[in-house]
């Protein structure tokens, strides 16, 4: 194994309770350089629990985190709520935690299809558009590791199409590893290279199309979640091409819609019900 | 005409702490903390109870008594089984009642007990300048430096902390700059009426700043125009000086208030923003 190819972060035999609830059992995962994994599991599953402890934030009860030495983790979190009171514009958000020359920061803008936020302020974005902002801020890092959580819950759905790729397109150019966290199954899985689906366990593990068909998912997320699946690539790959351009999240664009409103709805409801084995 | 003395030490006293109140109370509004900064208020009169019993210089009494304090609440906070509120109310109310029991137990001396809880800037001598400016100056060098990390865990804890900052670092060296800028403004503003200089400016210079920094300046100078205006007015109407200060602050805030509508009204673009910007072509 090259030296390049030896995970970026690892962890094994990860615990975590709260109190006497224990979230996570006996969990093991691992991210390697260029690689798309997804989280995936229902409300309660302990999917953000295990990324705040990847990421350093939380200490696990018992078990192991290896990250690799050096690395580093551009962070976007579920949500990023600025309060009005504070004065924040988009390039103080970008250079929050190390600074950044105006230039770094307009290049990483534009990579992520976002050039002309630079001087909004940061709490009148939209969903959208903050999603772009912080991975942007993950590019300025010049990251290793991007760790996502649920980088769609506040996008509409085409909005979430077009991040996606964008997800895939940062991976292919810098060839950063990615954990993105979800309950949108479908979608998750047409951009990932490997699922792990968690219940405060690890249920099941592996490439997309055997994950959608292994008897631990459909009892967690129900039949209908490997059809929905299959439709949504094969739409994906036929009618989504990203421009670059900023897409509203509040856009209405409901005809593009009704291609996928079915499939998209069921395995939301399904996620919260949290069916444990 | 010549300035008397004590008002030009008054002045002196009510700039200095207004440049240092303005950056650190940008934060306790951001922070959302105007009730901690309360209770640590509060919490400067058992201090000066402490510095009279022990016969120590006040302002050390106040600043310990407010580290301990604050370090107390930190500590508490971290337990999470009472909501930070109800703690800030059990301490705060507590502390300083036991402040005015140890003060009336004292008996024979005579305090001015209305001269800790308001202030007395008038009665400011060269030597609280030299406490004021000494521990303003280090208050905001220290500032100064935690201010990146102070500001990203103010923006959100959690990336702060995936990204490498100490967060509970910056924390805690923000809640003890908290304390000694309550000891050094004791004098000045009083127990009753210290969190009104940290709050009133920052929340004024809010409408008017685009960025972290610009609101701590504008902060620090509404601050001094406070001061400025308070302590001509006590001088001309009689009235109590640190009153005074945090009323022109007020009036400072409402004028603020008022400035911003006028401005949102010359500017009619009240478009939504990204129905100008390129990249939406419609459905």
């Amino acid at each position: 194994m090259s030296p390049d190819q030896a995970p970026l972060v690892a962890a094994t035999g990860i615990c975590k309770s709260f109190g006497r609830r224990e979230v996570l059992h006996d969990v093991a995962i691992e991210v390697r350089p260029g690689e798309i994994v997804a989280l995936i599991g229902p409300n309660g599953s302990g999917k953000s629990t295990l990324a705040r402890i990847l990421l350093g934030i939380l200490a696990p009860t018992t078990g192991q985190v290896v990250r690799r030495p050096g690395l580093r983790v551009g962070y976007v979190p579920q949500r990023l709520p600025i309060d009005i009171v504070l004065p924040l514009p988009v390039s103080r958000l970008l250079t929050l935690t190390a600074p950044a020359s105006r230039e770094a920061m307009i290049r990483a803008l534009e990579e992520v299809g976002a050039p002309d936020l630079l001087d909004e302020s940061a709490s009148s974005l939209s969903g959208g558009e903050l999603q772009r902002i912080l991975l942007a801020r993950a590019l300025l890092r010049d990251s290793d590791l991007l760790v996502l959580d649920e980088p769609t819950a506040n996008v509409d759905f085409n909005g979430q199409i077009d991040l996606f790729e964008l997800i895939g397109r940062i991976r292919g150019r810098h060839g950063c590893g990615v954990l993105t966290i979800s309950h949108d199954l479908h979608l998750v899985m047409a951009a990932t290279d490997r699922v792990i689906c968690l219940n405060g366990h690890v249920c099941c593990e592996g490439v997309p199309g055997t994950v959608s068909k292994h008897p631990a998912y459909l009892q967690i997320f129900g039949p209908h979640a490997a059809t929905s699946f299959a439709v949504y690539t094969h739409d994906h790959d036929h009618e989504h091409g990203l421009d670059g351009a900023v897409v509203p999240a509040h856009g209405h664009d409901h005809d593009h819609d009704h291609g996928h409103s079915h499939s998209h709805d069921h395995p939301h409801g399904r996620g919260g019900k949290t069916a444990r084995p | 005409m010549i300035l008397d003395s004590f008002l030009v030490y008054a002045l002196l006293g009510g700039i200095g702490l207004a440049v240092v109140a303005g950056p650190l109370g940008c934060f306790v509004v951001w922070r959302r903390m105007a009730y901690f900064g309360d209770s640590l208020a509060h919490s400067a009169l058992l201090g000066v109870a402490l510095g009279f019993l022990l016969s120590i210089d006040l302002t050390f009494g106040i600043a310990g008594t407010c580290i301990v304090f604050a370090l107390a609440i930190v500590g508490l906070q971290e337990q999470r089984r009472i909501a930070t509120d109800t703690l800030l109310g059990i301490l705060s109310h507590t502390a300083l009642s036991v402040g005015l029991v140890a003060l009336s137990l004292m008996g024979s001396m005579r305090v001015d007990l209305l001269g800790y809880l308001f202030g007395d800037i008038l009665a400011v001598t060269p030597q609280d300048l030299v406490t004021i400016y000494i521990g303003g100056a280090l208050a905001l060098v220290v500032l100064a430096a935690v201010w990146r990390d102070l500001l990203a865990a103010t923006v959100h804890e959690e990336l702060a902390r995936a990204e490498g900052v100490a967060v509970f670092r910056a924390r805690l060296v923000f809640t003890l700059l908290l304390a000694v800028v309550v000891a050094i403004s004791m004098k000045v503003m009083g127990i009753l009426l210290i969190t009104s200089m940290l709050i009133i400016p920052a929340a004024a210079a809010r409408r008017f700043a685009r960025t972290p920094e610009g609101m701590a300046v504008l902060a620090s100078t509404v601050g001094i125009l406070a001061v400025a205006l308070g302590l001509s007015a006590s001088l001309r109407w009689d009235t109590p000086s640190g009153p005074s200060v945090v009323v022109a602050a007020f009036s400072l805030f409402l004028l603020s208030l008022g400035l911003a509508a006028l401005r949102e009204r010359a500017h009619i673009s009240p478009a939504p923003r990204s129905a100008d910007r390129p990249g939406r072509t419609g459905p």
